[in-house]
């Protein structure tokens, strides 16, 4: 079955074949892959994903590479989904739950993305692989390539935390530090795609990349018994992934995955100090994103100009979500938070996620009953730096190695 | 003079040409200049409200002009303006 029929603007339907390319030519309008629906209709089920393998290619179907196409997999997907028992007492919150996606094969969402992206790419004769990253793509992406023995070209800001460095650089692909921020990189790659014959993941392939994000909300929902949340709580960089999660909610409902057809609540994430989303959402015209120039702890998601920031406002209003932001202090207070009560290490944007969790359930946002979920798209391994020494921790206590030392400086 | 370089998808507009120099003393000036000499610029660079679309990004020797003075931006002899699409990724409008 050729379930792919081509790409089409998402601001003027203009329609274009299935190529590495993600601006319309008429309006510059971002470009989306097309699906059969109709074929798709016909053989989706939820007994078929259930017998599917325990990755996101139990979803094969509603990804954009055709039944024949070898994909290139590390085993992404199917992370854990726990109900937060301990930090929904802390917030008052009885149905929480946790996608935990730093469980991943690099420890973040984007292996999700960059699985399809590069299984993409290859099927389609591409053999430089190549991203502009704030760190957690670039990982993926040396990973992915690795594996598929392609060449790889990774661009990143020169000062990325040096947890993230070295786990890109061990898989051995060409590092291209760029002396500017995460949006000077993305400029510079945007003005390169026309010289190198290379597949992006993240600009001249995104329509592609962009689909596996749905995964992280087919198998929360999948895991939640098939049943939709009242809320999600999501974190927000460009805004790609925010957006493709409406999306695959309304995938499920379209294809009789879900009885339920009320869209939950899709509610951003964003740290004060890279703001833009939430900037434009506070304001009168939440249409209206302006870039500013990040200056954050979240280094993953500081991104000042965010591609996709008018859609997420736009369907953060739409669902009755919101869209949140916190400042330094209290994204390292949740990633402590959730380390302490749910034994999840999370990295800078988790802190985000579950700071502005935090902040809305202390603001009285929910009664208690609802069921909200949080993805934690990264590891806390990646951002460790920020973090106070350990000598800081206040229940640490150093002894010498007798019984009379410990009995001196230890309660128990 | 200043210089514009153009992105792939609108060469067309320019008769396939890269860079397109104009005389303006500003970013918006600049535009009408392009347009004078390759119509249909404009249009895809602005909206009704003469603003910059949502989907353009304009660089005035490597900066977001949206972060400084915007099409009121002072431009001058060896100047170069970048446009660059954005990169979305969108959702289908069904
Ligand atoms: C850990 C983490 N979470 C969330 C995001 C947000 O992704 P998006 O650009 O799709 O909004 C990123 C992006 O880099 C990320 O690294
Ligand atoms: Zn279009």
């Amino acid at each position: 079955m050729a379930k792919l029929l081509g790409l089409r603007c998402r601001e003027c339907g203009a329609e274009y074949e299935l190529q590495a390319t993600h601006v319309c030519e008429m309006c510059f309008g971002p470009l989306d892959v097309v699906y059969d629906q109709a074929a798709l209709r016909k053989v989706v089920s939820r007994q078929r994903i259930e017998q599917g393998p325990a990755s996101m290619w139990r979803y094969r179907d509603l990804l954009p590479v055709e039944d024949d196409t070898p994909v290139v997999t590390l085993g992404e997907g199917f992370t854990p989904l726990v109900k937060a028992d301990r930090l929904g007492a802390e917030l008052g919150l009885r149905n929480l739950y946790l996608k935990n996606d730093s469980m991943n094969p690099t420890n973040s969402f984007k292996d999700r993305v960059v699985s399809v992206a590069i299984s993409w790419a290859r099927a389609h004769g591409f053999e430089t692989i190549a991203c502009a990253s704030t760190g957690n793509l670039a990982n993926a992406v040396a990973a992915y390539s690795a594996r598929a023995g392609l060449e790889c070209f990774v661009f990143i800001p020169v000062d990325l935390e040096p947890a993230k460095v070295v786990s890109i650089s061990v898989f051995d692909p060409n590092v291209v530090a760029v002396r500017g921020n995460y949006d000077e990189v993305n400029r510079l790659c945007s003005q390169l795609l026309e010289s190198t014959p290379w597949a992006f993941c993240n600009i001249n392939i995104r329509p592609f990349y962009a689909e596996g994000s749905k995964t992280l909300t087919f198998e929360t929902i999948e895991q939640l018994g098939w049943k939709l949340p009242d809320e999600i709580i999501i974190p927000i960089a460009s805004g790609c992934q925010f957006v493709r999660h409406r999306q695959a909610i309304r995938e499920l409902i379209d294809y009789g995955l879900v009885r339920d057809d009320r869209v939950p609540a899709l509610t951003g994430a964003q740290a004060l100090g890279c703001a833009p989303v939430y900037n434009a959402f506070k304001s009168d015209t939440p249409e209206r994103v302006l870039p500013v120039k990040p200056n954050t702890i979240a280094r993953s998601i500081a991104i000042g100009n965010p591609s996709d920031g008018i859609y997420v406002n736009r369907i953060a209003l739409e669902t009755g979500g919101v869209v949140e932001a916190v400042t330094e202090d209290e994204i390292v207070a949740a990633m402590r938070l959730l380390a302490r009560t749910e034994g999840i290490f999370t990295e800078t944007a988790g802190g985000v996620t579950i700071g502005v969790l935090a902040k809305l359930a202390r603001a009285g946002r929910w009664k208690g009953d609802e069921v909200v979920v949080a993805y934690v798209t990264g590891h806390g391994l990646k951002t460790a730096d920020v973090l106070a020494s350990v000598d800081g921790h206040a229940r640490r206590v150093e002894i010498e190695p007798t019984l009379k030392s410990f009995r001196e400086k230890v309660n128990i | 003079m200043p210089q514009f370089r153009i992105p792939g998808p609108l060469r067309r507009l320019s008769d396939g040409q890269m860079t397109v120099t104009v005389e303006a003393t500003d970013l918006g000036s600049a535009i009408d200049a392009l347009e004078q000499r390759y119509p249909g610029f404009k249009d895809r660079l602005l909206d009704q409200q003469g603003e910059l679309r949502q989907f353009v990004n304009v660089y005035l020797n490597d900066e977001d002009v949206r972060l400084g003075a915007g099409l009121a931006a002072k431009v001058s002899e060896k100047d170069e303006i970048s446009i660059v699409p954005a990169v979305a990724g969108g959702e289908p409008a069904n």
